[in-house]
């Protein structure tokens, strides 16, 4: 039998990777996307053990909410990204700097 | 298992904005290559159809349908009223932006619509999903809003880096949501909050639920150390976009904010006050800090909405209903300035020029004495100069505080209003005694963008005159609960 601890620390693992391809990634901007991706992962990891601990079905709904919004936000997103690629031919996360000060 | 048909009533405006925004989004298609105004003249309407169905329903009985999930009372009326009358300036103000700068579409308003509609959600939401639904309605609007002038560079960089750092925030929020959900095995919010009243829950992953909801709601309302989003925004945003973003959705936001912390955890008040403590203070020092070296007016206003968060925050820290109540009333006049004080960047610029740099207001008094004269009055509410109305807002959240015994907190943000007034005043001088740099005299601007700006301003130094009203009536809503 896991343990709910193990599976909270999984989450934790997963929300770290993503924190930190979000953070120390200076490359391209789908690897953002696939954090984010991520990061609501980990939510879903956290909420659908505590779901299924506490015997209680809520939880799992709320996954399902997650991975419906998760798609249209990933939609956007790549909308996104080809629009910043017809204006710049570039996706690397380095060369959106304009805006500073 | 019975199925029990909910009540619908509670919901209806939400509902008929819903039909009206679907029917508004296909029919565009249709009239929009004959009639270009319509859509925009349909939306406004739609706003009307659906405050007139909050004024209908008003009432002071909190009803609570959807299986506890959905809310309607006093202070989500109210709020969602506000949300509209702002909502239709800041859409009033859009239309001659938009035609002059060359992307008038229907879908802007289509758009600013469904953003309406989420920040309805959240003002009413009565659990976690309700809340994460209404948030993710709000922001994938606004970004799609931001991205709408597909050929500005700056306004994509811009809706890339809202949309980054919108969906990590979203991410943070969610992950508070989960350990909340996993502590106390519930996600209506008056079952958390009695749940963690009687001490069965676990302590440890209900203090992490609420670090990382709080820094999710910082986000969402930009306040330091998580506002490095709004300036870039901001600034990169069509005009008439940053319009919309910089103040309907903060009504939302505070919403958002007394329905979790006030609501669902009041009895966590040690665990988030400290963090709120943080979040206020460096709020208002970054705000007027920062703000003095920027030469931007969009930047500029970015900076001093970061400040105002931190002075709505000041109401939470008192974290009572007067103090809700207080940050309630700050929150609303924050709204109704910054849609005078962006509108007027809005009705000063022209076809392809913005004029929003603080270089082009010099000399303004000379070129437009009466506009000069409006955007004094904007600034000086924003400084919290008596008689404006921002005066009333500062003086009252500050008052709360100060009740709640944070006398020390009250006197930093006291020295930060002076600190700020600072860089309004300097918008002043270039209006007032500097020569302008081109002499040229201002196009004229039009019409109805002049009366909205000169009726946006006369109601500041109105409601600044009368303030009893709209005071008396944010205290009525949270303290009768």
């Amino acid at each position: 039998m896991i343990a709910l601890s193990d599976f909270l620390l999984f989450g934790a693992v997963l929300f770290m990777i993503s924190m930190a391809g979000i953070f120390l990634n200076r490359k391209n901007v789908i690897i953002l996307l696939m954090s984010i991706e991520l990061l609501l992962l980990a939510v879903n990891t956290n909420l659908v053990a505590f779901s299924h601990y506490l015997n209680d079905v809520t939880g799992q709904i709320f996954v399902f909410f997650i991975l419906t919004v998760a798609a249209a936000e990933a939609a956007i997103g790549l909308a996104i990204v080809v629009l910043v690629y017809r204006k710049r031919k570039s996706i690397n996360v380095d060369d959106l700097g304009t805006l500073k000060g | 298992m019975n199925f029990v048909i909910p009540s619908f009533a509670p919901a209806i405006p939400e509902m008929v904005l819903l039909a009206l925004i679907s029917f508004i989004l296909v029919a565009d298609t249709f009239w929009s290559k004959r009639h270009q105004f319509l859509t925009y003249y349909v939306s406004q309407i739609s706003l009307v159809v659906v405050g007139y169905f909050i004024l209908t329903s008003f009432s002071t009985a909190q009803v609570i349908t959807f299986d506890g999930s959905f809310v309607r009372d006093s202070f989500a009326d109210v709020l969602k009223l506000f949300t509209i009358a702002v909502t239709m300036g800041v859409f009033l103000f859009s239309k001659d932006y938009l035609v002059q700068h060359k992307f008038f579409s229907g879908e802007f308003f289509v758009l600013g619509l469904f953003g309406v509609l989420g920040m309805f959600v959240m003002i009413s939401a009565h659990n976690l999903i309700t809340m994460y639904l209404g948030l993710e309605i709000m922001s994938l609007a606004t970004i799609a809003m931001i991205a709408l002038r597909k050929d500005s560079g700056a306004a994509v960089e811009a809706a890339l880096k809202y949309f980054v750092l919108g969906a990590l925030a979203t991410g943070m929020l969610l992950y508070g949501f989960s350990m909340i959900y996993g502590a106390t095995g519930s996600i209506t919010f008056p079952e958390i909050a009695s749940i963690i009243a009687s001490g069965q829950a676990d302590g440890v992953v209900l203090a992490f639920g609420v670090v990382f909801v709080v820094i999710g709601v910082a986000f969402k309302l930009g306040a330091v150390p998580f506002h490095m989003w709004v300036p870039d925004v901001y600034h990169g945003a069509p005009t008439a976009v940053t319009l919309y973003i910089g103040t309907a959705p903060k009504i939302a936001g505070f919403a958002m904010l007394y329905r979790l912390l006030a609501e669902a955890m009041p009895g966590l008040v040690e665990d988030w006050l400290s963090l709120i403590i943080i979040i206020s203070i460096l709020s208002m020092v970054v705000g007027s800090i920062i703000a003095i070296a920027q030469d931007n007016l969009k930047r500029l206003l970015a900076y001093s909405g970061i400040g105002h968060m931190g002075f709505l925050l000041l109401g939470v820290i008192a974290a009572t209903p007067e103090g809700y109540a207080a940050a309630m009333y700050y929150v609303i006049v924050y709204a109704i300035t910054g849609v005078a004080g962006f509108g007027m960047i809005v009705a000063l610029s022209r076809t392809g020029k913005e004029f929003d740099a603080i270089a082009d207001f010099k000399g303004l008094n000379v070129r437009n004495p009466w506009l000069a004269l409006m955007m004094l009055i904007i600034l000086f509410s924003m400084a919290g100069i008596p008689p404006f109305v921002g005066f009333w807002a500062k003086i009252i959240v500050i008052e709360e505080v100060v009740k709640a015994g944070f006398t020390w907190i009250a006197v930093l943000a006291v020295v930060m209003a002076v600190i700020s007034a600072f860089y309004y005043l300097k918008v002043v001088k270039a209006m007032y005694f500097d020569k302008p740099d081109d002499t040229s005299n201002l196009e004229p601007v039009s019409g109805s963008l002049s009366w909205g700006v000169s009726l946006a301003a006369i109601l500041l130094l109105v409601l600044g005159l009368l303030p009893n009203g709209l005071i008396a009536l944010s205290y009525s809503t949270l303290t009768v609960l």
